[in-house]
């Protein structure tokens, strides 16, 4: 399998990389670890005519801990989260998903902005950082912005990236009481992409919940009414499972019974975990 | 055609790559290192593991061109490296290989394994082997010849 052929060009700053993808009439696109795109390019899924390696600008490198949260640069890569060199404020939530992304050369090379910029639903780091309530910061020809993630993410393989725009990286806010996290993944063989994934995450004991589900639905998506129950300390199986019935019929309508039977049971189970910790 | 520089196996290589070419085809059609095996071509099966600043990686996921500047190493490049001996005698003392083209991804992997993790246990060389593919032996052999290996490269070094 070979990719049809394309130009290359190193850019050396964010400014270089954005003028370059914008060209008009071009088919453009970044490269970062490649883990995804290469496979894409060589499945000739993706077909660009220019391709910008944006794997060595140091703007996206930007990591470390801030007076808000943790901020981690869009080069990141999921074996240097999987290996603790991103400092940690979520309780080893972040090493855990990492460590559970594809394989370890995959998780070598893979960038956490090249999750979110692809944002495949059923990826690692959408749910992560939307349970976690990240921000997206984006070069834009005019500077930067930054964007909740659930703003971030639109649907399917679609996020609010413009042609020049490039992500710099990630704002996870800290938490000031403490924080617990549940999380639960179905695959068919370790290191496939998810099926089913739930990330939950308690701020406190006041009952500030995030539940975000993602896999073989159309996005991940964030799920208010079992947050809800969560967050208010309910036990009762049969509240939690219809709580979770509500979410699903507003975020997976297409689901068939053995979806919608699987999605409820990662979040439970995501849900005990977060119990048990 | 773009000039590439590479380190390769500690010797300076410089070639002209087309854009699209990969790093796997890089080494086995330019280079003629043929030990780095090609299968899938597209992330899934790993008989093409190199490594790439010292970090194991597809060779089939990485272009040529991205590896300007940087340092490669393949399968030959480890013929005198210690561990790769211990593991070497340790496939074949357990029946690692049958036909053998997974093996030089395999070898490559399982002294990934053995340097993050010393003396791994069966469980653990297993979810690290999980991205790696052999069609012959069912792994049984190539999980004993590992965690063997681990255990001895542990004795020596007194891990």
């Amino acid at each position: 399998m070979k990719s049809a052929a394309f130009d290359y060009v190193v850019a050396k700053t964010v400014a270089e990389a954005a003028s370059l993808l914008r060209q008009e009439g071009t088919v453009t696109a970044a490269i970062a670890g490649g883990q995804s795109l290469v496979p894409m390019l060589n499945l000739r899924i993706v077909v660009p005519e220019l391709l910008i390696d944006i794997g060595g600008l140091e703007e996206l490198k930007e990591t470390g801990v801030t007076a808000a949260g943790i901020r981690i640069g869009a080069l990141t890569t999921h074996a240097d989260i999987e290996d603790g060199k991103v400092p940690d404020l979520f309780g080893g939530l972040m090493q855990k998903v990492a460590s559970g992304i594809s394989y370890r050369a995959i998780r070598n090379y893979g960038t956490i902005g090249g999750s979110i910029a692809l944002a495949d639903p059923a990826a690692d780091w959408p749910v992560c950082l939307m349970a976690l309530g990240a921000d997206v910061r984006i070069a834009t020809s005019n500077g930067a912005r930054s964007q909740p993630i659930n703003d971030f993410i639109q649907g399917q393989y679609t996020t609010s990236l413009a042609k020049d725009e490039i992500i710099l990286g990630f704002d996870v806010p800290r938490s000031d009481a403490a924080l617990r996290w549940g999380l639960f993944k179905v695959v068919r063989k370790s290191g496939a992409f998810a099926d089913s994934i739930a990330v939950i995450v308690e701020r406190g004991n006041s009952g500030a919940v995030s539940v975000a589900l993602a896999g073989a639905v159309s996005c991940p998506y964030l799920l208010p009414t079992i947050a809800k129950y969560v967050g208010a300390g309910e036990t009762s199986e049969d509240v939690l499972r219809a709580a979770i019935a509500r979410d699903l019929t507003a975020c997976a309508p297409q689901a068939d019974s053995y979806l919608t039977r699987l999605h409820t049971s990662t979040i439970l189970r995501a849900v005990r975990d977060m119990r048990t910790q | 055609m773009k000039c590439v520089t590479v380190e390769l196996n500690g010797a300076k290589v410089a070639c002209d790559v087309e854009p699209r070419e990969t790093l796997a085809d890089f080494l086995r059609e330019r280079c003629r290192l043929t030990a780095t095996h090609l299968g899938c071509e597209h992330g899934a099966c790993a008989a093409c593991m190199v490594l790439v600043d010292g970090r194991a990686t597809r060779s089939c996921l990485r272009l040529a061109v991205m590896c300007d500047g940087h340092s490669v190493q393949t399968l030959e490049g480890f013929r005198d490296d210690r561990i790769m001996e211990v593991l070497r005698r340790h496939f074949h003392e357990c029946h690692a290989l049958q036909c053998g083209f997974c093996t030089p991804g395999m070898l490559m992997m399982a002294r990934d394994i053995l340097l993050r993790l010393p003396t791994p246990d069966a469980q653990t060389v297993r979810n690290q082997l999980s991205g790696q593919i052999c069609r012959c032996t069912g792994y049984t052999g190539i999980v004993s010849a590992i965690v063997a290996a681990g255990a001895e490269v542990g004795r020596v070094t007194g891990d």
